[in-house]
């Protein structure tokens, strides 16, 4: 398994793709599941015995699963991203402060009864992701030295930031009646909202924020020996990292604004892609997507078998698996992984 | 020839001075040894010349061409920094690590060519590392860290080359070969060298020129039998020094006590 990590990882994927979809309250047989993507790719029309499950497919499960990728992918990208930018193995795309910006967001977004419109659908999204960028945008300001903007500032900014908004987002979750649980279950994460709405809403931030991090692999590559050296190198390190910074807390908070807050996948997952695949962060960045995307999809399957027909939040499912799974692999690469 | 010309540099970090009027000049086909106490701002010299740390004052320039105003992807393809083999990320590679040393000439994306690969492996042969190759920078000695940061600097292909104290952490053997392939790139390739070191023999043995500063200015600047005298070296180090010939090397050699 050493070779072609990009098939493997693509295998992954497209295995969790299809257990996704196929997965659920009702559960779609293997083999009709492939006549009903086989079927939509000619153009004949389908039987009739499949149009219950090709509708089920396609207005539900669908957009779900997608959106779970896409919010998979940014959570593995970001996570790669972050631990490059900060050469640290525990950053995740919370450190600086988009996880507790996001929840403050959404719970004060929450205390307020929208109405059931679009429009109304997304404010608590929208607030999310909104005081998540403002969240980053106050850490990176307050890290900044004259012209550059060191790497332990900022962690100690997002830190003392995170502090400060998670104290305010349980203080709001106390003083409101009904929307405590609700605001509780937004922070442990979750799919709630159907449609192809989420995945439409976030798509752009994604393309931007993922695309630009797929093409930093070698400027993350330079700044793993130091800010100095990879300025004497040919790097204009200030500006890369706050760009990389951008891009991958963009893509975070788009993607947190509709699941909540999911712990685990952006931290282990690139650590997982790093352990058998490597280091260079060309490659670890896509391979840390992918492998993001698939885990997420998987970790949600088992959020919806486990306690059927209830939910588990996806973040307890990834916290619950995930940490376990990678100790296993920590203890199978020991002697050869390297940090 | 003079290839790096540093003009009444003054560098300060906040309110502290650290260098005061600073005017050297490194030629090529020369190796220029920076020597001097701790503190005095040999490390910080290298580093404001290359860029990393602001100037307050004065021009650094190359055959005219003002380095301190270019953008740090132009500047490093005249100046090539050796910093101290300390902690290396050390997943990568020795022929990675070097491979790095072509970004100046690289687009954003890194992506490299059959020439670039052929420069990393001309510089890993010329710092005697290519069996390192394929190796972790993680699992390598210090002396053989040292040479792969060499080969790096060597990768970027530029006249100027800067070491800052590459010796400090290595043993005599290596301390030695590196000193002498060092002094090798200047004299064979042609190289403008301006070398920070704190071993005053090594700098008296191995340099074509030395220049001593204490406290953020230069106090001397010559040929090593002019600079390491014991009046200037027990002025600079507080100790009182005695200076004899060499038993076997035409250089001086500097001995704590009289």
């Amino acid at each position: 398994m050493r070779r072609l990590p990009y098939f493997w990882t693509l295998l992954f994927l497209t295995l969790a793709i299809l257990l996704s979809i196929a997965i659920g309250s009702v559960f779609i047989p293997p083999a009709d599941l492939w006549r009903i993507l086989t079927g939509w790719l000619s153009t004949a029309p389908l039987p009739e015995s499949l149009q219950t499950f090709a509708f089920i497919i396609a207005s539900i499960r669908l957009p779900r699963t997608v959106l779970i990728l896409l919010t998979g992918a940014a959570l593995g990208g970001s996570g790669a991203a972050y631990q490059g930018l900060f050469r640290n193995p525990l950053a995740d795309p919370y450190l600086i402060g988009v996880a507790s910006g996001a929840g403050l967001g959404a719970a004060a977004a929450m205390s307020i009864q929208w109405p059931y419109t679009f429009w109304g659908l997304l404010v608590v999204p929208l607030a999310g992701f909104l005081v998540a960028m403002l969240t980053v945008l106050l850490v990176y300001s307050l890290a900044r030295v004259g012209k550059t903007v060191p790497t332990t500032n900022l962690i100690l900014a997002g830190v003392a930031f995170s502090a400060f908004a998670t104290s305010l987002t349980s203080f709001l979750m106390l003083r409101s009646t009904g929307e405590l649980r609700r605001a509780f279950a937004f922070l442990l994460g979750g799919f709630t909202q159907a449609g192809w709405n989420p995945v439409l809403t976030i798509l752009p931030f994604l393309a931007i924020g993922l695309g630009f991090l797929i093409l930093s692999g070698h400027a993350l590559n330079l700044l793993q020996f130091g800010d100095e050296q990879a300025q004497q190198l040919g790097l204009p390190v200030t500006r890369t990292k706050t760009l990389i910074l951008v891009a991958a807390s963009l893509a975070t908070a788009a993607a947190v604004s509709f699941s909540g807050i999911i712990g685990f996948i952006g931290l282990i997952v690139p650590h997982v892609m790093r352990l058998w695949w490597g280091a260079d962060y060309r490659r670890l960045l896509p391979l840390s997507i992918i492998g993001g995307a698939g885990a997420l999809l998987l970790a949600d399957v088992l959020a919806r078998v486990v306690i059927a027909p209830q939910e588990l939040p996806v973040g307890i499912v990834t916290a619950l698996v995930g940490a376990p799974f990678f100790l296993w692999v920590l203890r199978r690469a020991k002697n050869q992984g390297y940090w | 020839m003079t290839m790096l010309r540093i003009e009444n540099l003054f560098v300060s970090y906040g309110p502290r001075r650290v260098l005061h009027d600073v005017s050297l000049e490194v030629n090529s086909g020369e190796v220029t040894a920076l020597i001097g106490p701790n503190g005095a701002g040999k490390s910080t010299l290298v580093r404001a010349v290359s860029g990393v740390i602001p100037l307050l004052g004065g021009t650094i320039c190359t055959n005219g061409d003002d380095l301190a105003a270019l953008p740090p992807m132009r500047r490093a393809r005249y100046l090539a920094v050796v910093p101290q083999a300390v902690s290396l990320p050390p997943a990568f590679t020795a022929w990675e690590t070097v491979l790095m040393g072509r970004t100046p000439y690289l687009n954003f994306l890194g992506q490299t060519s059959a020439s670039d690969e052929d420069v990393v492996r001309r510089a890993l042969e010329r710092v005697e590392a290519l069996e390192l190759a394929e190796r972790r920078v993680g699992e390598l000695s210090g002396g053989e860290q040292q040479r792969v940061l060499l080969a790096r600097a060597l990768a970027q292909s530029t006249p100027i080359l800067l070491l800052d104290e590459p010796t400090a952490h290595l043993d005599l053997q290596h301390q030695v070969s590196l000193m002498e392939m060092v002094r090798q790139l200047a004299h064979r390739d042609g190289l403008a060298v301006l070398i920070a070191i704190h071993d005053l023999n090594l700098a008296a043995r191995y340099a074509d020129r030395v220049v001593l500063l204490v406290a953020g200015e230069i106090k001397a600047a010559g040929t090593p039998r002019q600079v390491l005298t014991p009046d200037l070296i027990s002025a600079a180090y507080h100790l009182p020094v005695t200076v004899v010939p060499h038993p076997f090397v035409d250089a001086p050699l500097v001995l704590p006590g009289k």
